[in-house]
């Protein structure tokens, strides 16, 4: 039996809205799920629900074996980091971390000496006389972690707690965020509108939209192998290039194209829509398509080449030894080991 | 242009202080300087002989005097600042307590009808509070609560009750709920979390709050004249009380009063200002 698990779990707002409609998740002990999803899609109404500030409509949640749906904030065990850190403006940051020591009955002295510690970990130590307002945002943000920690408490969840951040920083929390969570192995949820932060830090990933779960998985899974258009589309910076194109059963047929595309499995006759990621595209001198370069992005490492091709916009990978193709005509060659095709009605998978 | 907004300060600073300056003279003075037919408006170190000159001999007799009783009164002008700081604080604390509580539960919490409550609480200023003195009078008499410190506390209490809630509300609602939400996942209570992270937070607006009904608790005047017309009289219904009085009006005596009376509320509104100015940006949380 998983650790934390969430069983049909409902939110339905007065009015009406509904906000998590029968999401069904288990979380390993020690495992890092992120839920991964666009801003009203019910992921932090989820995490909500799990941290006991706000009450399912209906569903079950479960902590070690235990029934904790109805169970106050309070009693559940949870350490959590909010969005904007919420550090008590009137206390230190050492009275901060021992915030949640205080309430479980631990002596003044042992409990500041347990923040010390902590804060020793993460670097903490010269700021523990400050107050909050005084801190940089990646400072107030270990502070929260601390004080998420303090308690060793049996989950994690976090709430989008470094959307504040500046890239850099950013980057850096996510290393060092992943790090604590390997070295203490508490269950953690973490819930994230950003893909990128999504797949450095999950063991699994649950994109959520409108409400529902589409698909959980290791984030090369949901990268590689997503279940539907809106996972081709959201996860992945660029997406997924998406193209509109006609299946006669072995063949694919892109408008604009030189020739069919040959793709190794049968697929039903029709209208489908043909996925495929910016690495599995080509620049060529000829390809299966051409067209004009719109626009050639400079990444640092690499580039990414947008192409408007008759068949849609198409962006590839390239490497940054080749001198940028702006404005220029240019083919494209399509390695099909990548090609992955929807129904462009339902938006599901075909194959 | 900065000599126009320097003409417009300092004529106005004329306007407002020239009657406090007046007040400040006349404590200085005795009792014919203040009634002199001739204005005195010079103080000197001693004595002026000379009845046309606006030279008088400035003494603090009337601030020693401020403890002596004077005909037609009960009690000195101390004994009265006594009731009028019992009956202020104990007022002040009460709604402001009442005011934080009522005012937590409406910015926190889904209430039925909510608006329609706080339009409620409002309605209660519509009304002078002066028009409800006959049965205010009437009920007190029968509960004996005339001339007594808690009559006029209720009543101070009850009137401001319904800025505190609207004050405290305005307040409250600033405060990121985050920060509770923080306390209960970290094992407090709602009670626990509200005590140690909401109240603290609160401070500045409930010292906002305090100032404003600690003012109207102070001044306040009709109530006080008509149902504490004796027993626990404040200062304004004390002052007011002297007329008529078959020794004179103590002029230098009130006005040394009138100047103590006012002390303590401009300090403790020069204290709140300052925790306005510094308190203003609500903790960490950006919004």
């Amino acid at each position: 039996m998983s650790f934390l698990q969430l069983e049909k779990l409902r939110k339905v707002w007065p009015g009406g809205a509904v906000a998590v409609n029968g999401v069904e998740l288990a979380v390993a002990r020690g495992e890092f799920v992120v839920l991964l999803g666009p801003s009203g899609c019910g992921k932090t109404t989820t995490l909500r629900m799990v941290a006991g500030l706000e009450l399912p409509s209906g569903g079950t949640i479960r902590l070690d074996g235990r029934d904790i749906t109805r169970l106050p904030a309070s009693e559940r065990d949870i350490g959590m980091v909010f969005q904007f850190y919420a550090l008590y403006p009137h206390l230190t940051v050492a009275e901060n971390i021992a915030f949640p020591l205080e309430c479980a009955g631990v002596p003044r002295a042992e409990r500041l000496a347990l923040a010390r510690a902590l804060a020793e970990r993460l670097e903490l130590t010269a700021l523990l006389e400050r107050r909050p307002r005084a801190l940089s945002g990646g400072d107030q943000q270990r502070v929260a972690l601390a004080r998420a920690m303090a308690r060793k408490p049996a989950v994690w969840l976090m709430d989008e707690p470094l959307g504040t951040l500046d890239s850099a920083r950013r980057a850096e929390m996510c290393d060092f965020l992943r790090a604590q969570q390997l070295e203490h192995g508490v269950a953690t949820v973490y819930v994230t509108h950003d893909q990128d932060e999504a797949m450095r830090l999950a063991d699994r990933i649950v994109v959520m939209s409108a409400g529902e779960i589409l698909q959980v998985g290791p984030p090369h899974e949901v990268y590689d192998e997503p279940a539907g258009l809106f996972v081709a589309r959201f996860v992945g910076s660029p997406g997924m290039n998406l193209l509109e194109a006609r299946s006669t059963g072995r063949a694919l047929e892109l408008a604009g194209a030189r020739a069919a595309l040959h793709f190794a499995r049968e697929v039903a006759p029709g209208n489908v829509v043909l996925g495929l990621r910016p690495e599995y595209v080509r620049l060529a001198a000829s390809g299966v398509l051409t067209g004009r370069v719109a626009l050639d992005a400079f990444m640092g490492s690499h580039r990414y080449v947008h192409v408007e091709t008759p068949a849609g916009r198409v962006v590839a990978l390239a490497s940054i030894d080749a001198p940028s193709a702006q404005g220029e005509q240019v083919g494209l060659e399509f390695d099909l080991r990548g090609v992955r095709l929807f129904d462009p009605a339902s938006g599901s998978r075909i194959a | 242009m900065k000599l126009v907004r320097w003409f417009v300060l300092l004529a106005y600073l004329a306007l407002a202080a020239a009657p406090l300056a007046w007040m400040a003279l006349s404590s200085l003075k005795r009792r014919d300087d203040t009634i002199a037919p001739h204005a005195k408006f010079l103080p000197a170190s001693s004595a002026v002989d000379d009845s046309a000159s606006p030279w008088f001999e400035a003494t603090l007799a009337a601030y020693r005097d401020l403890g002596a009783v004077h005909a037609g009164a009960q009690e000195s002008f101390l004994g009265h600042l006594g009731s009028s700081v019992v009956i202020g604080l104990l007022s002040t604390v009460a709604s402001v307590a009442l005011g934080t509580c009522c005012a937590y539960g409406f910015s926190r919490f889904r209430v039925p009808g909510a608006k329609d409550w706080l339009f409620f609480v409002l309605s209660t200023r519509f009304l002078p509070p002066l028009a409800v003195v006959v049965p205010v009078l009437i009920m007190y008499r029968a509960l004996d609560l005339q001339g007594t410190h808690l009559g006029l506390i209720v009543l101070y209490t009850v009137f401001n009750l319904s800025l505190a809630v609207w004050l405290m509300k305005g307040f409250l609602d600033e405060i990121p709920r985050a920060f509770e939400e923080a306390a209960l996942v970290d094992g407090y209570s709602r009670g626990q979390a509200f005590l140690r992270v909401v109240l603290p937070e609160a401070r500045t607006g409930m010292a906002v709050t305090a100032v404003f009904c600690l003012i109207s608790a102070w001044n306040e005047y009709g109530f006080a004249m008509t149902l504490n017309s004796s027993g626990a009289v404040t200062v304004p219904a004390y002052f007011a009380g002297l007329q008529g009085n078959i020794e004179g009006m103590p002029w230098p005596q009130i006005a040394a009063g009138a100047l103590v009376f006012v002390a303590p509320i401009t300090v403790f509104t020069v204290l709140v200002r300052k925790s306005l100015l510094r308190g203003m940006t609500f903790g960490t949380i950006k919004q």
